[in-house]
């Protein structure tokens, strides 16, 4: 059984978290994003159903998009983790968040780091998505205020922006 | 809510999980993508005292052609399934199905063995296994038994894997020239529990398809075969008055089980409108 780590009531885990290397005992009952909000302070990223049905916690794990009350903290160790704090300092986020500004699709506000999240995984793996596509895409993200349609508008300009670039 | 308080271990080798099954039994969940296990932990649906994190184990991973075979680990997640061109190539059928499980987030974690293994009658996995007549590769402590998809989900949530088993991989037939698949679901809401599916595949000639296999999610306790209408669909030229019977022989066949947003006669009328939709497609298809 050399091959296994011990049983203990906390463990201990090497997580990188927006590019700093973060090393920290957690109970493993403990969900990432709990995590990431009450134990590092990142507090952009939501906690909203903690089913995996609303989609406010949406962070990237190793580069994906993931639930963040579906996956626990102690499966992060080892790995890579980036939240809209992290997502906005990198610019990776920055031609969403100003189309987002500029359609105003948000008022709360409390959807849109899971949406922004979620939108730049989009953006990055099918550059060439339709505007039914986008919907489908971001049917994992509630949003109770603005209806979708903005949110849509916004992300369909970043496709556009990018496929005139590329130009 | 948050999950219960639980213990939780990541073996490196797949000879070490068997040990951990012994010791803990039914205390034990084995945590593979986790989208299923850890929102059921959350709304305190169970509350095991150990967590044995399959995440690590080289072994489960992996899609390879193996004879005539397509093997996927039981690991490979939902989204790796939906952009691997091996699987394409050789079971088209899943590409199909992936897009309607869940939700990107979701689809990056989830696997297929866990969906497999949960043996949820509205999932997608489970029923393309039976579709494509596919094999669950188990493996205990003592040795490894293949099953086949036709034995291995045996009623709600219960499939045929004992105590001490897990699933290491699942193998689908891989397609020769003529293979016919397709996949169609309908949901409130893209990605969300499935209302009705349907999953189908055989073989094509011309406007005819043979050695079909037809199989419903949502519509009862199990993924269901309509055997059926496969028989009349089978071997015979498409046309819409077959087409219709095939759909007759549908709802004579089954009698759905309602749930908590469609009842009995309306997921009944939609499998209709799902085998009617397919199949009409097909016919557009040979004649065009």
């Amino acid at each position: 059984m050399s091959s296994m780590e011990n049983f203990s009531p906390t463990h201990l885990i090497n997580v990188t978290v927006n590019g700093h290397v973060e090393q920290r005992s957690v109970q493993p009952r403990q969900h990432l994003i709990d995590f990431l909000r009450d134990d590092l302070g990142l507090k952009g990223s939501h906690v909203g159903c903690e089913h995996g049905v609303c989609g406010a916690c949406t962070v990237k794990l190793d580069g994906q998009i993931v639930r963040g009350c579906l996956v626990l903290a102690v499966q992060a160790d080892r790995k890579r983790v980036e939240t809209i704090e992290g997502l906005t300092q990198s610019g990776a986020a920055r031609a969403l968040q100003a189309a987002f500004v500029r359609r105003n699709a948000l008022q709360c506000g409390f959807c849109t780091p899971g949406m922004l999240a979620a939108a730049l995984e989009l953006v990055e793996t099918k550059p060439n998505a339709t505007r039914t596509e986008v919907r489908e895409w971001i049917s994992g993200n509630y949003c109770r205020c603005t209806g979708y349609q903005a949110i849509v508008d916004a992300i369909c300009d970043v496709l556009a922006e990018n496929a005139e670039a590329a130009k | 809510m948050k999950a219960p308080a639980f213990d939780y271990v990541k073996p490196r080798l797949l000879a070490d999980v068997f040990p951990l099954l012994q010791t803990y039994g039914d205390e034990a969940r084995l945590l593979a993508g986790g989208q299923t296990l850890l929102a059921t932990l959350n709304m305190r649906l169970s509350e095991p005292s150990v967590l044995i994190d399959l995440s690590a184990i080289a072994e489960l991973r992996g899609i390879t052609l193996v004879g005539s075979m397509l093997r996927i680990g039981a690991m490979v997640t939902h989204s790796e399934i939906e952009v691997s061109a091996l699987v394409a190539q050789h079971a088209p059928l899943l590409p199909l199905a992936a897009p309607h499980i869940a939700h990107r987030a979701i689809r990056n974690l989830g696997t297929l063995g866990g969906s497999i293994a949960y043996a949820d009658p509205a999932a997608e996995w489970p029923t393309c296994l039976l579709a494509l007549d596919g094999v669950v590769i188990a493996k205990s402590a003592t040795g490894e038994r293949r099953i086949r998809s036709d034995d291995f989900i045996v009623d709600l949530y219960t499939t045929a894997l004992l105590p001490g088993e897990i699933i290491i991989a699942c193998e689908f037939p891989a397609a020769s020239a003529g293979h016919w698949c397709d996949f169609d679901e309908l949901s409130r809401r893209h990605g969300d529990y499935a209302i009705v599916g349907l999953a189908g595949a055989g073989q094509r000639s011309e406007n005819t398809l043979t050695d079909l296999r037809l199989v419903f999610l949502g519509l009862g306790a199990t993924p269901l075969r309509a055997s059926r209408a496969e028989a009349i669909i089978d071997g015979q030229p498409l046309t819409n008055g077959l087409i219709d019977q095939a759909v007759s022989a549908l709802k004579a066949e089954f009698s759905a089980v309602g749930d908590l947003t469609s009842d009995a006669a309306t997921k009944m009328h939609l499998s209709g409108v799902l085998l009617k939709r397919m199949l009409m497609k097909q016919m557009r298809l040979k004649s065009a």
